[in-house]
């Protein structure tokens, strides 16, 4: 098998398998060439190639073009759209935004999603209906969920309303409008729209628990919280890794929720790497949107693929 | 530390209700308000829907809210041009998807691994869009249905090939090799073995494409664009944006009840069939 770890999600179930019943297959018919041609693989590598992998390599290209709306035809222009993204203060701003995203989100979604699944592990009726509850959230659109909780939580907005009936006095937070904390407010509504699918991932580890381990514990007096933090919690791994990998992929691809609650701002404070995209290419500067797309490229490459590959790891490792 | 006794038996005596009460009570504050607040500002009029808050309507107008908002909003295009390029994606995906996950799968060698570990790099990878905008334009293929099919199938056939090499390598190959034996070919063997036999997976992928595909508005936005080919939640983006500049907060959220309501249905109905896809796909 080729080195798939590099890419970090080899199917460790599979492995396994495949060194376990490889020895006591008995004699086989020899495997021909045409048992499975060649060309049941090559619509799905042509369709991905044209149209996903051909765009990240020109994506190596077009940022060092003139490719814009004011020109009619296309130059090298070197590293002049680079030099502008750096220049501007806009390429090191929608990093660090990104990333403190992706690893708010990251934690939050996790956070809840385990939260949820602890609290309502056991297999009763009244858990199987809030499950459902709590995932109502990932069926509604990521737009939708942006503008419901731009309602809230507007200066004049359902929050704030409730909150000054409470307190007996007028409360206007600007919740979506504080520069410094509107990137956390926004990753909370992000982490609630996927805690429902956390969750379910959670719950599903929890339930294949070896139950002969637990007991195990119980006997040797254990209580609760140390069951959890030293047998549960490890075994959980394959539920961490798919969690936490879908959280940074899908914070960092991240668009709706932002764009619904702040569209950036304030002063640009929540303008992750999309926002950014969708806004220059709007404005008909293709090559400098081209030269974000690619710096998000990079990022996700250099920063969220070796946490991936490291929780794979660690899991096989246990 | 005391150690609380955590999961397993019921607890006795008073504290047995405090879990059941503390998931009331989260239920209540963090989706009873927010879809509260959705529900309730849907049916209001303009003048006590501007500034959005929980309490009761002092006058319901439901019907002309969800009339306006559906006519203004083009539901029904945007409905049908949703399925027209979610429904043959997941297609798409799913059969081009098992056809090179099952050579993945069975095949053996150096050339297998690199191929199978450059289709499932989408699974981590951007997608690069605005190059793929300016491929789609030399293409011909901008702004037109095929194109966003042709994007989103890019973009989730990782996700299908990955789930499915994984479930294929865990089936037993004499199911195959007994219609070998009775002379079938390999046309044969994956329309009528392994196709069916994927059915577990089938659902997990497709619950996965939908979740994200369904409500898709970035690639949309690019491929796409607005216009008559708008999608459910282009829509609905292109309703709001006029509506927030008027304050018609109550025409937005009636969309957003009107659009949410087909994903809340079909979860409903195939409840059991969702979660255990989802599951059974993520975590085996």
């Amino acid at each position: 098998m080729a080195d798939t770890a590099t890419v970090g999600v080899t199917d460790a179930n599979s492995r396994k398998q495949a060194h376990g019943s490889t020895p006591h297959t008995p004699r086989r018919r020899p495997r021909t060439r045409s048992d499975q041609p060649w060309w049941f693989a090559l619509p799905a590598l042509a369709v991905f190639g044209v149209f996903f992998l051909l765009p990240n390599l020109l994506n190596f290209v077009y940022p060092f073009t003139n490719w814009s709306a004011f020109h009619s035809d296309i130059r090298f222009a070197g590293l002049s759209n680079i030099r502008s993204i750096l220049q501007d203060g806009s390429m090191l701003r929608d990093i660090r935004i990104t990333v403190e995203y992706a690893v708010l989100v990251a934690l939050f979604q996790n956070g809840f999603g385990l939260a949820l699944a602890l609290l309502l592990e056991r297999d009763t009726r009244f858990n199987r209906f809030f499950r459902a509850v709590f995932f109502l959230p990932v069926l509604i659109s990521a737009l939708a969920v942006g503008y419901i909780f731009r309602a809230l939580l507007a200066q004049d907005g359902a929050l704030n309303s409730v909150l000054s009936s409470l307190a007996g006095h007028q409360v206007d937070t600007p919740w979506l409008g504080s520069t410094t904390w509107t990137l956390v407010v926004v990753t909370l509504v992000h982490g609630w729209k996927w805690m429902g699918l956390a969750m379910l991932i959670y719950l599903a580890g929890l339930k294949s628990m070896p139950g002969d381990v637990l007991e195990a514990a119980r006997i040797d007096g254990a209580g609760g919280w140390r069951t959890f933090w030293s047998i549960r919690f490890p075994l959980l791994a394959p539920a961490v890794t798919f969690n936490v990998t879908t959280a940074l992929i899908g914070s960092m691809n991240t668009f709706d929720i932002v764009q619904a609650t702040t569209a950036g701002g304030p002063g640009s404070e929540t303008e992750v790497f999309n926002i950014y995209m969708f806004r220059v290419f709007g404005q008909g500067l293709y090559a400098q949107a081209s030269a974000m797309s690619l710096v998000l490229f990079l990022i996700v490459v250099v920063l969220a693929v070796p946490v991936i590959v490291g929780l794979r790891r660690r899991e096989n490792n246990q | 530390m005391t150690a609380l006794p955590v999961p397993a038996p019921a607890r006795p005596g008073p504290l047995r209700w405090v879990r059941p009460a503390a998931v009331l009570v989260i239920a209540a504050v963090t989706i009873g308000i927010p879809l509260w607040l959705v529900a309730v500002t849907s049916v209001k009029p303009q003048a006590e829907a501007i500034k959005p808050n929980l309490s009761l309507p002092h006058h319901v107008q439901a019907a002309e809210n969800y009339q306006q908002s559906f006519d203004q909003g083009k539901m029904i295009q945007g409905f049908v041009n949703s399925l027209l390029v979610v429904v043959p994606s997941v297609v798409l995906v799913l059969l081009l998807g098992a056809g090179a996950a099952w050579v993945f799968a069975r095949r053996k060698g150096r050339l297998v691994g690199a191929l199978y570990a450059l289709s499932i790099s989408g699974l981590l990878l951007p997608p690069a869009v605005i190059t793929i905008v300016m491929e789609l334009r030399q293409l011909g293929l901008a702004g037109t249905q095929w194109g966003m099919i042709a994007v989103y199938t890019g973009m989730y056939l990782s996700t299908s090939i990955f789930f499915m090499t994984g479930f294929i390598r865990n089936l037993p190959e004499e199911l195959e090799e007994a219609a070998r034996m009775d002379g079938a070919g390999p046309a044969r063997v994956f329309f009528q073995v392994i196709l069916p036999l994927l059915r577990p997976v089938v659902a997990t992928a497709t619950i996965m494409v939908m979740l994200f595909a369904w409500s898709d508005i970035f690639y949309a936005f690019f491929v796409l664009g607005g216009g008559d080919k708008a999608t459910l939640p282009l829509n609905l983006y292109q309703v709001a944006n006029a509506q927030l500049y008027l304050n018609n907060w109550h025409l937005i959220f009636a969309y957003v009840v009107m659009m949410s309501l087909p994903m809340v249905a079909v979860f409903v109905v195939a409840q059991r069939r969702v979660v255990s896809g989802i599951t059974s796909g993520a975590v085996k």
